[in-house]
């Protein structure tokens, strides 16, 4: 399948990995060339993480051989695999945040007992990887100060350091945005051409087409093929991944007359250090209708839906619900409980942090902030058994897998998590949807799924408020984008007038108006 | 004029002998709590090593034999401590509250097994206590008025573990920052994750910080029964390992401020010892019991209300599970 010269790097030959009832890995065979970028995709539990963690030694096949550079090898731990040349970047970075960025990178290969040595040996070497590499770094920093794509940097500036020759990199871009994806992909191409094979494990698809060279699909612990990313495309992988066709583009009816049903008025609000967090924000919800609000997270997204959903107050302006103010609908003890009375329903960006108990089984997580209401309890008292059934009605209508009422909320994957939440607002009805992120970390067979209930709710004349970090979700679903900039809203746009470029843009913060400016200038960008 | 000087300087003696068993055993928990393991058994260490070097000179009539079975002991009882907490994953601050019961029992009732003076060690001689060596100059150098008094009373005249203790701190602070040893325990407490994928075994690091610990215990419980007093007496240790637990926290987890935290602590118990009895102007005696409570207030005081943002290790409590 695949003509390249390049010999092997790597080459799974039979490998299989099962952990007790599941059968994670199932006869893998696999070559990935030296100097090329491979990505490996699939659904979460497709087996492509444990893969990897074999090869980097943290679980041991059960069968089958695993090559390097065309020689059986047998790795036992990751001291082993880091002597072979093999690093890994986690997801969530192995880094100690109260070091600096010279003490993380020698931690585990000082050499000599003294530090004060050890990072004298290692500084001139860093310099000479950031140099070739174009990876800067203050080795003085402190990681809990630097951002996370500096971050990130360290992590494969420790792997270098060790003398990887492969690198593999799970998930690496989940924390990044936009520009710094860009940026960090220059790095993967760099390390490429100089020779180093790059092992890129993502579920974003659109990251595979723009910086892979071959391609493998897994799915239940199966490859399904490897193929050369120039031949194939991102419907054709998400095919392959999910194993069936998947609707991206979808039939919406028409809206007739625009209803406002929420309508947020000079908002704003402030943070301690009196730094406007949410500046005055306008926006209009109408009925039958989603609006997006795109923008790089962290620039008030979240507070803007901590405040629609009474989580938190405001300083200044208004917001109304169906021409009435908010605040005096709200109750002042429990504004979130009346905000659900009203019909107002959120779906949070932290599913596991404010959605959900993580320590709760799922029939108790179903019921969370509805527990007080008949047929759920009475006089005070959780009636189980309707509980039970309300779960089972959840389960059943929304997809949650598997459908087990004492399972513990943490041990679902995160798409049935969120299914499990969705599922939970949804049974309310309510008349105003906020949902923050509703597809972080999930899969795509389950996205295509949320996708849908949303468009449903649209249809049928409910007015959501959608806030997400990926341009492709608010794309999909928005009939109108609003923009997000350091709180400010810099943009509004129709979705017939949204391109990904124009609403990049505005998410950095060039708003349109200096963009005109500089092409009167006569400057050229 | 004179005597309050003299009283200070009394009162600032009393402070070092009553600083030593803290910061022995502050700087012990500084060795586990910085690699990750949470110590409320600092108190029970103590205590048995306290019971094994007063019974141990007490039959040997050496002092450094006492000492090492102090050191043994509390080492066996950390290591207790390291099965429970790292191999076995449980948690932590149970298996230091057992150790604490444990030795309360166990000590008392062994020294009544064996010497059968209701719970005693016998009185040791000379031989079998640290006692205080002079430092040379003494006799030319502490007749000089003020600064003889400071050489004779705070510098000289102290015992051998007073010296070593003072040392600790600095020591214990060499350790966690120049050493790789040092670089590695810390990051076990602070992200045993990273450790481990760098390919550094996390348990092995954290028993040795456990050894590390139960030393410098056994010598604080050393201290106790062979320096500063004679014999082992039930539960004389008094809270002084809640204590050293409460200066580690104040100060941060960092050996500078803990040690500053732990004279800090000995200061007002100088104190509270020195006010005992004596009548303030407009007040009259103040009761025994108010004055007792004052290094205990204090210590609730200083950690509710002034230590602002903690810094504890990252991942102290946690056990080290590798999953994925």
């Amino acid at each position: 399948m695949i003509e390249t010269q390049q010999p092997a790097a790597i080459e799974f030959v039979h490998v299989s990995k099962r952990f007790g009832m599941v059968q994670a890995n199932s006869d893998i065979n696999l070559l990935i060339r030296q100097g090329s970028i491979h990505g490996i995709v699939g659904e979460n539990g497709a087996g492509k993480s444990t893969l990897m963690n074999i090869l980097y030694g943290y679980y041991q096949a059960d069968s089958g051989d695993i090559k390097l550079l065309g020689k059986n090898v047998h790795i036992e731990n990751s001291q082993q695999a880091i002597a072979l040349g093999i690093g890994m970047v986690h997801q969530h970075f192995m880094l100690v945040e109260k070091f600096t960025v010279m003490e993380n990178i020698i931690l585990g290969s000082e050499k000599t007992w003294r530090n004060k040595t050890a990072m004298q040996n290692a500084r001139s070497i860093l310099d000479n990887l950031s140099q070739k590499y174009g990876m800067s770094i203050n080795p003085e920093a402190l990681i809990e100060n630097l951002p996370v794509g500096l971050q990130q940097r360290v992590e494969i500036l420790k792997a270098l350091y060790r003398g990887a020759e492969i690198l593999i990199l799970d998930e690496p871009t989940s924390v990044l945005t936009p520009q710094e994806v860009q940026h960090f992909f220059s790095i993967l191409r760099t390390l490429r051409d100089a020779g180093k094979t790059v092992v890129l494990i993502t579920h974003k698809l659109h990251e595979i087409m723009a910086v892979t060279d071959h391609v493998t699909v897994m799915r239940q612990g199966k490859i399904i093929d490897t193929i050369l990313t120039a031949t194939t495309s991102k419907e054709q992988l998400a095919e392959m991944m999910v194993g069936r066709r998947l609707t991206t583009h979808w039939q919406r009816q028409k809206t007739h007359q625009p209803a406002p049903l929420l309508e947020v008025k000079k908002l704003s609000l402030f943070g301690p250090d009196k730094r406007p967090i949410l500046d005055n924000i306008n926006l209009t919800v109408n009925r039958g209708e989603i609006l997006g609000v795109a923008g790089v997270s962290g620039n008030g997204q979240s507070q803007l839906l901590e405040v629609l959903s009474g989580m938190r107050s405001y300083h200044e302006g208004e917001i109304l619900l169906g021409g009435r103010q908010l605040k005096k609908l709200l109750s002042r003890h429990r504004p979130t409980q009346s905000a659900r009375q009203l019909l107002v329903s959120h779906i949070p960006e932290d599913r596991l942090g404010v959605g959900l108990v993580k320590n709760f089984k799922a029939w108790e997580s179903g019921i969370l902030g509805y527990h007080y209401k008949p047929p759920l309890s009475k006089a005070g008292f959780i009636k189980k058994k309707n509980s039970l059934n309300h779960f089972a009605t959840i389960a059943q209508d929304y997809d949650v897998r598997p459908p087990n009422a004492f399972l513990k909320t943490s041990s679902f994957s995160g798409g049935n998590q969120q299914k499990l939440v969705i599922g939970r607002e949804l049974e309310e009805n309510p008349d105003l949807l906020l949902i923050g992120q509703p597809t972080r970390g999930v899969d795509v067979g389950a996205i295509e799924f949320i996708h849908r209930r949303l468009i449903e709710l649209r249809d049928a004349g409910k007015a959501l408020l959608l806030v997400s970090a990926e341009l492709d979700e608010i794309l999909t679903l928005a009939d109108r984008i609003v923009v997000m900039f350091d709180g400010k809203i810099v943009g509004v746009l129709p979705r017939h007038q949204a391109s990904e470029t124009k609403i990049g843009l505005l998410m950095a913060g060039v708003v349109e108006e200096i963009r005109e400016t500089l092409s009167e200038a006569g400057i050229d960008h | 004029m004179y005597e309050f000087f003299d009283l200070t300087l009394s009162v600032f003696a009393s402070t070092i002998r009553l600083a030593i068993p803290l910061i022995l055993a502050a700087m012990a928990g500084m060795m586990s709590e910085r690699s990750g393991i949470v110590n409320v058994g600092l108190e029970g260490k103590m205590l048995m090593a306290a019971f094994a070097a007063a019974a141990t000179a007490a039959v040997t009539n050496d002092a450094w034999v006492g000492l090492a079975a102090g050191i043994m002991v509390s080492v066996l009882l950390s290591l207790l401590h390291g099965v429970a907490c790292i191999t076995y994953n449980g948690n932590q601050v149970v298996s230091g509250m057992a150790i604490n019961i444990l030795a309360a029992g166990l000590a008392p009732t062994l020294a009544n097994a064996w010497f059968n003076r209701g719970g005693q060690t016998p009185m040791l001689s000379a031989d079998g206590r640290h006692t205080a060596i002079h430092l040379p100059g003494i006799e030319t150098v502490g007749d000089i008025p003020v600064i003889g008094d400071v050489y004779r009373l705070l510098i000289s005249g102290h015992n051998m573990l007073v010296y070593i203790a003072i040392l600790t701190p600095f020591i214990v602070a060499w350790i966690l920052y120049a050493t790789r040893f040092g670089l590695r325990l810390r990051a076990a407490g602070e992200n045993p994750h990273a450790l481990d994928t760098a390919g550094v075994s996390v348990s092995s690091i954290r028993y040795r910080a456990q050894i590390g610990c139960g030393i410098l215990c056994g010598i604080a419980g050393a201290y106790l029964a062979t320096a500063q007093s004679a014999a082992f007496s039930q539960n004389m240790t008094a809270g002084r390992g809640y204590l050293a637990l409460a200066a580690l926290i104040f100060g941060r987890w960092r050996p500078k401020p803990t040690l500053l935290a732990c004279f800090l602590f000995a200061f007002t118990d100088a104190v509270q010892i020195r006010l005992q009895g004596t009548v303030i102007p407009g007040i009259g005696i103040i009761p025994v019991q108010m004055i007792q409570a004052l290094p205990y207030l204090l210590t609730i005081l200083l950690l509710a209300g002034f230590i602002g943002k903690s810094e504890a290790p990252k991942a102290i409590g946690l056990p080290f599970v590798k999953d994925r």
